[in-house]
């Protein structure tokens, strides 16, 4: 029964992800976004005709990042808000009470809602992420070192938020949902980019708030990682320990007992998510 | 295979035993921070039986059915849902539910929506059948249609369907005809009755009490977050009243009006109220007596008390109590 609701109703999630108009506004801005790098790649491939080409590459690569910071962006929001009314929305509009009203468990809802969620978001991810890649390769032909890793990676990036969102979405308004997970997002990553800082001006308590954002909320160290997988693995020898103050390049590549916390931190905020869900009066 | 006499008997033993009720529930209560929503409610729907739950606004009647469909927790007080108890989900697979709001996925079409509740419910039900419900509802041709551009009549139409499409054992309806015209009311009736024939449970919630007094068996009264009193339609409505105009009433005379019933007084006009089934001599018998006494009788009007006014009187005596 619990596994028949969770396809169900992730099914019911991407079907709802694919007509409802945030998905018009995500593909918007990320054509916006892939048609700008493309001609600004061009434009880099014409004026740096001067540079050698490892000059070339690590011109490329600082720029991927950005434009895949850009990406993680449009998908931290995207989800955010597709998050946030699929399940307080739900509850408010009074939606939810003839689904709950079916033998369903609301734990089972709440799952199919992520699952849904989390593979609307990988897809985009995937998708537009790869379609930056080729437009890079063709314009700059720069291939990043571990496009696979990057991407999940980036995936990983966009589940920690949405989930984020359905576990605020549990106890407060839908918009409301969105903007904090969104500025819960944008604070991590400022706190990241304030540690490197206090890393490069050997601060050990500033660098310090990066690590406590980063195991907080997993976001940004996964952007860290994903930012190692795809750029240059030049770029480090190049700026060596200078390198640490720039919010676009990442020194080291994930630790695995990262991942391993950032698959706890989901499972816990689900799991939190469900306990509220559970206990919501309708 | 030596487990086979032993199950055969006891599935007879089970077969034995009469069917459970539809809903049970005993000693419900609710808290909403300091206001009590839900006081003590205990009430019974048998199976195939169609019962009313009527009230004031703010009566406790929609909190009542969302704790017994498991979307609100109720602070104590136990529920049987077609025989299980409606902690476990299952419970709910042969229940149908129309919300008082009623707000079913906007993206969806008519038809898709039904879809996804028969799928959520675990029940086959072929796409033909699924046509049929929402021609039900009359809305037939509508069913390709996004439920975005529906008007609310539409809606609460589309939420009937929704309640009715999996076959269900109980339907339980929150004022299922708020947002319908006269004719949609009709069609809900129609429905109703044809629930009834049969045998679907209803609980049916409902300001209209015409609708209420057509459709319902049992009628539960609920004011203040109590069941203020509940009956069978005979039992509520049974009761029979004799309005007297009387002049030269002696007291002797007065003491015989108040044997045949509970008697109020307004100068020369009274009411007695007889009991459930008064015999046929009781009015021309208390008519003898009276003259006999040397009352003047100018006008005896027996009349039967509709639901409105028992709902009123039984409001107005909880409130009066009250105070």
């Amino acid at each position: 029964m619990t596994f028949r609701t969770v396809r169900i109703v992730a099914a019911l999630t991407l079907r709802e992800a694919a007509r409802r108009r945030v998905l018009r506004a995500i593909i918007v801005m990320t054509v916006a976004l892939l048609a700008l790098s493309a001609w600004g790649f061009s434009r880099l491939a014409a004026e740096l005709g001067t540079l050698t080409s490892g000059e070339a590459r690590l011109a490329s690569s600082q720029v991927l990042n950005l434009v895949m910071f850009g990406l993680s962006l449009i998908a931290a929001l995207g989800t955010a808000f597709l998050a946030g009314p699929t399940l307080a929305g739900e509850m408010e509009s009074g939606t939810a009470l003839a689904v709950l009203a079916r033998p369903v468990r609301r734990s089972a809802v709440l799952l199919g809602k992520w699952l849904g969620l989390a593979v609307f978001g990988s897809c985009f991810v995937v998708v537009a992420g790869l379609a930056e890649f080729v437009i890079v390769q063709v314009t700059m032909d720069y291939w990043p070192p571990q496009p696979v890793a990057g991407l999940a990676l980036l995936a990983a990036q966009t589940t920690v938020l949405l989930t984020l969102g359905l576990l605020l979405s549990t106890v407060i308004s839908p918009m409301a949902s969105g903007i904090v997970a969104v500025g819960l997002f944008g604070a991590t990553w400022i706190a990241g980019v304030i540690g490197g800082v206090g890393k490069a001006l050997g601060n050990e308590g500033v660098a310090r708030v990066a690590t406590v954002a980063r195991i907080l909320l997993p976001t940004d160290g996964l952007w860290q990682g994903t930012m190692h997988a795809i750029q240059d693995p030049a770029v480090l020898t190049l700026f060596g320990g200078a390198a640490g103050g720039s919010p676009f390049v990442s020194e080291a590549p994930l630790a695995a007992m990262y991942l391993v916390w950032t698959a706890l931190w989901v499972s816990l905020a689900l799991g939190l998510a469900a306990l509220s869900f559970q206990r919501r009066d309708l | 295979m030596t487990a086979r006499p032993s199950l055969d008997a006891a599935q007879q033993l089970l077969d034995g035993l009469p069917p459970t009720p539809a809903v049970w529930c005993s000693g419900l209560r609710k808290r909403y921070r300091k206001r009590t929503a839900v006081d003590d409610v205990s009430l019974t729907v048998d199976r195939g039986e169609v019962v009313g739950l009527l009230g004031p606004n703010g009566a406790g009647k929609t909190t009542v059915i969302k704790i017994l469909l498991g979307l609100v927790r109720p602070d104590a007080g136990d529920v049987l849902l077609l025989g299980k108890p409606a902690g476990d989900p299952y419970a709910r697979a042969r229940v149908g539910y129309l919300p008082e709001l009623f707000r079913y996925q906007p993206w969806l079409t008519a038809a898709e929506v039904l879809a996804l509740h028969v799928r959520l419910a675990g029940v086959a039900v072929p796409a033909g059948e699924q046509r049929e419900c929402l021609a039900l509802v009359g809305l037939a041709d509508r069913a390709g249609d996004r439920v975005a551009g529906f008007s609310k009549g539409m809606q609460q139409r589309l939420g009937l369907a929704v309640a009715l499409v999996a076959r269900p054992e109980l339907v339980v309806l929150d004022e299922p005809t708020s947002a319908l015209d006269p004719v949609g009311r009709a069609d809900v009736r129609d429905i109703l009755l044809s629930l009834k024939e049969r045998g679907v449970a209803v609980l049916l919630n409902s300001h209209l009490i015409g609708e209420v007094e057509r459709v319902c068996d049992r009628v539960v009264i609920l004011d203040k977050g109590k069941v203020a009193a509940a009956g069978s339609l005979a039992e509520l409505l049974g009761r029979h009243e004799l309005r007297l105009r009387l002049g030269e009433v002696s007291a002797e005379a007065e003491a015989r009006l108040a044997e045949a019933g509970e008697l109020t007084r307004t100068a020369d006009s009274f009411t007695v109220t007889l009991p459930a089934e008064p015999d046929t001599d009781s009015v021309p018998d208390l008519v003898a007596d009276l003259i006999r006494l040397g009352v003047r009788v100018h006008a005896v009007e027996p009349r039967r008390i509709s639901l409105e006014e028992r709902l009123l009187d039984i409001l107005r005596a909880d409130s009066g109590s009250a105070r």
